[in-house]
């Protein structure tokens, strides 16, 4: 590893880790400049009640000291403090929670979305301008243009409405079927039009003329050069594709009623619970800067060819 | 030319030999008309049938969604069973298309003329045609203004940091450089809670429009300008450096004309296609977070909230669900079309 590489690599993770504060920074003050604080507005209660609330909490403390707490806590112990909604349990807990079913969900998704985006997009390139080739490209810019709301609503009629096959509800046996085909399904179209695009542009590169010319058999040429070369550019899509599933899981969860996490941010902005929507928006946004982060990482480091800057 | 009706006959046709007419004089002594770079770009566009049918598709949405809420008879909040003074008539809640309430039923019978409730009603009673089309006047205008807000930032801070350059523009880059990096949704999110809270806009001209969509554009403006401002100062940059402002500058062009014949017309056809482009994207958005119930305020529907009410009574009323749900995709994906078109159109690079 040479050392502008070392130095790319620091640099990056310096960025990243300057980003997370920022969210951290950004995300509590905002969430501290409502107006009334998080006991106004409910029931009415008493003010001394109100008081032994914002003391059991720490809210009346000055804001700057609330900061530094509530920092180091989530620096040295990953804790993001008390819910104010869900009685005596922590945010970190519920959002552990919620992360196993998520992370389920979005790993089958990406899995899928990856092997099936792959095959298809190879397939499309390699057979050019044929009505295969074509009916690929169509469908996929149908599913690219279509929110993922809109889709989870077509499955949720189509199959479980109309047909009866699958259940509606996320929490059932094989409920979650039909949220990782909605998830699934936009980052798949976009690594096949991705894959058949980096694919068309390998298989015109000189070396594959040379393999060609120098006898190597057509599927050596296609899994040992094109595949593994066209595969650079989808590498760096990977960030964003977790981006897109979380924000994705969020409405997806909602229409089948999966108890992950994205159903559990949505109920917290609703139940105003704000230390649940501060918690989960920065472990949610730190885990999509983490992922932008090694995707391109591993990009820089797959391909020799780039230059470090 | 030879004689038509004997085509084998070597004979010349007379006709030819006549002196030229001062009409045929006129057109070959007139040089064709010299076209410009925009209208080459609609001749362009015209050409492209799939854009001009979305061009089309879209203008037809837009006037029917600023025209009908007019002259329809029913309007977006009208609770049709609702009369001051009575009862509740809860026959109007949740009408089949074409059917009618108890008392549009008994002037049926009576004679008069009731205007049908073409999808139907929801389930407080209010005409769903009426709702949707409003839903997309909404949905169309936060992407349109969105997009208008985008383009003022955007321009302004690129062509800034492009125009200065050194340092101005190093620090405008890092500051680009790190919202690029948030997680924009979530950022959205984030503010649009808060915001929707903290904006208080009751009593004012706002009040209408509602405190969560002022935030929607409040966020748009602080988050999406980024990718604006970061194309168009490379595009300023790299046009100040090309061969024909070289060119110009050296055969005695002043700073007035390079910028208003080279450096003007090079960057708008970027800014048009990319402010093309963002429109669909602020209505995913939009629909988005009012899916989420983080959109327009009650009773105003967009198409988002639409859909998302419509899944509550999914198993009976399945098209209150489709109706909005075709619209987005319709209006999103001849919007992306028309952009795409506009691309090819407009780009001059791409020119073969």
């Amino acid at each position: 590893m040479s050392s502008k590489m070392m130095f790319y690599i620091l640099k990056r993770i310096l960025l990243a880790i300057l980003t997370i504060w920022i969210v951290i920074t950004v995300t509590f003050f905002v969430m501290h400049s409502v107006p009334g604080g998080p006991f106004v507005g409910e029931k009415a209660i008493s003010k001394e009640a109100q008081a032994a609330l914002e003391a059991k909490y720490g809210l009346d403390r000055p804001l700057m000291e609330q900061y530094v707490t509530y920092l180091r806590d989530i620096v040295t112990k990953f804790d993001f403090g008390p819910s104010l909604k869900l009685r005596g349990r922590m945010v970190i807990d519920v959002i552990m929670d919620g992360m196993r079913t998520s992370a389920k969900l979005g790993l089958i998704a990406a899995f899928g979305a990856a092997v099936v985006g792959i095959t298809l997009g190879s397939v499309a390139a390699l057979r050019r301008n044929t009505v295969l080739d074509k009916t690929i490209m169509v469908i996929t810019t149908a599913f690219v243009s279509m929110p993922s709301f809109i889709m989870g609503s077509f499955l949720l009629i189509i199959f479980s409405v109309a047909l009866g096959w699958l259940p509606a509800n996320g929490a059932s046996q094989g409920g979650l079927i039909l949220p990782v085909i909605t998830l699934a399904l936009y980052p798949m179209a976009y690594i096949t039009r991705l894959t058949r695009s980096s694919m068309l542009d390998v298989l015109g590169q000189d070396y594959i003329r040379t393999a060609r010319a120098k006898g190597v058999p057509a599927k050596k040429i296609i899994f040992g050069h094109a595949l593994k070369n066209s595969l650079i550019p989808v590498i760096t899509y990977f960030g964003p594709m977790l981006a897109f599933i979380v924000t994705g899981s969020m409405v997806v969860e909602q229409i089948f009623a999966v108890p992950g996490i994205g159903r559990q941010f949505v109920s917290s902005i609703t139940n105003r619970d704000y230390t649940m929507i501060m918690g989960t928006t920065i472990f949610l946004a730190s885990l999509i800067v983490i992922m932008n982060l090694v995707s391109d990482l591993l990009y820089k480091v797959v391909d020799p060819r780039i230059e470090f800057d | 030319m030879l004689n038509k009706n004997k085509p084998f006959s070597l004979h010349l046709d007379p006709d030819m030999l006549r002196p030229a007419t001062a009409e045929e004089k006129e057109y070959i002594s007139k040089m064709r008309p010299s076209s410009t770079f925009f209208k080459d770009g609609v001749k362009r566009l015209l050409k492209n049938k799939v854009a001009t049918f979305s061009l089309i598709v879209i203008i037809l949405v837009t006037l029917a969604s600023i025209i009908l809420p007019a002259v329809w008879p029913y309007s977006y909040d009208k609770m049709l069973g609702v009369t001051p003074g009575r009862p509740v008539d809860s026959s109007y809640n949740n009408l089949a298309p074409f059917t009618y309430g108890k008392t549009e039923l008994k002037k049926i019978a009576a004679g008069e003329d009731v205007f049908p409730h073409i999808f139907g009603t929801d389930s407080h009673g209010r005409d769903y045609f009426i709702r949707v089309v409003y839903g997309t006047r909404i949905s169309l205008a936060v992407g349109f203004f969105a997009s208008i807000i985008v383009l003022l930032i955007g321009m302004t801070i690129g062509s800034i940091a492009g125009y200065f350059g050194g340092k101005v523009d190093l620090a405008i880059m890092r500051v680009v450089d790190i919202i690029y990096s948030l997680p924009d949704m979530l950022v959205i999110i984030l503010l649009s809670v808060v915001l929707g809270r903290v904006l208080n806009v009751e009593g004012t001209i706002l009040e209408k429009i509602g405190s969560n969509i002022i935030s929607m554009f409040i966020v748009f403006g602080l988050l999406y300008w980024v990718s604006m401002a970061r194309m168009i100062r490379g595009q300023i940059l790299s046009l100040r450096e090309q061969e024909y402002v070289l060119s110009a500058q050296a055969t005695g062009a002043n700073g007035k004309w390079i910028i208003m014949k080279h450096l003007i017309p090079n960057c708008i056809s970027v800014v048009i296609i990319s402010t093309a482009l963002q429109i669909p994207n602020a209505i995913f958005t939009e629909s988005f977070l009012s899916f989420l119930g983080l959109g327009v305020n009650a009773p105003m529907p967009s198409l988002g909230s639409l859909a998302s009410d419509a899944l509550n009574g999914i198993n009976s009323y399945t098209y209150r669900l489709i109706i909005p749900a075709l619209s987005i995709c319709l209006i999103v994906l001849s919007l992306n079309l028309f952009g795409d078109g506009l691309r090819d159109a407009f780009d001059p690079k791409l020119n073969a």
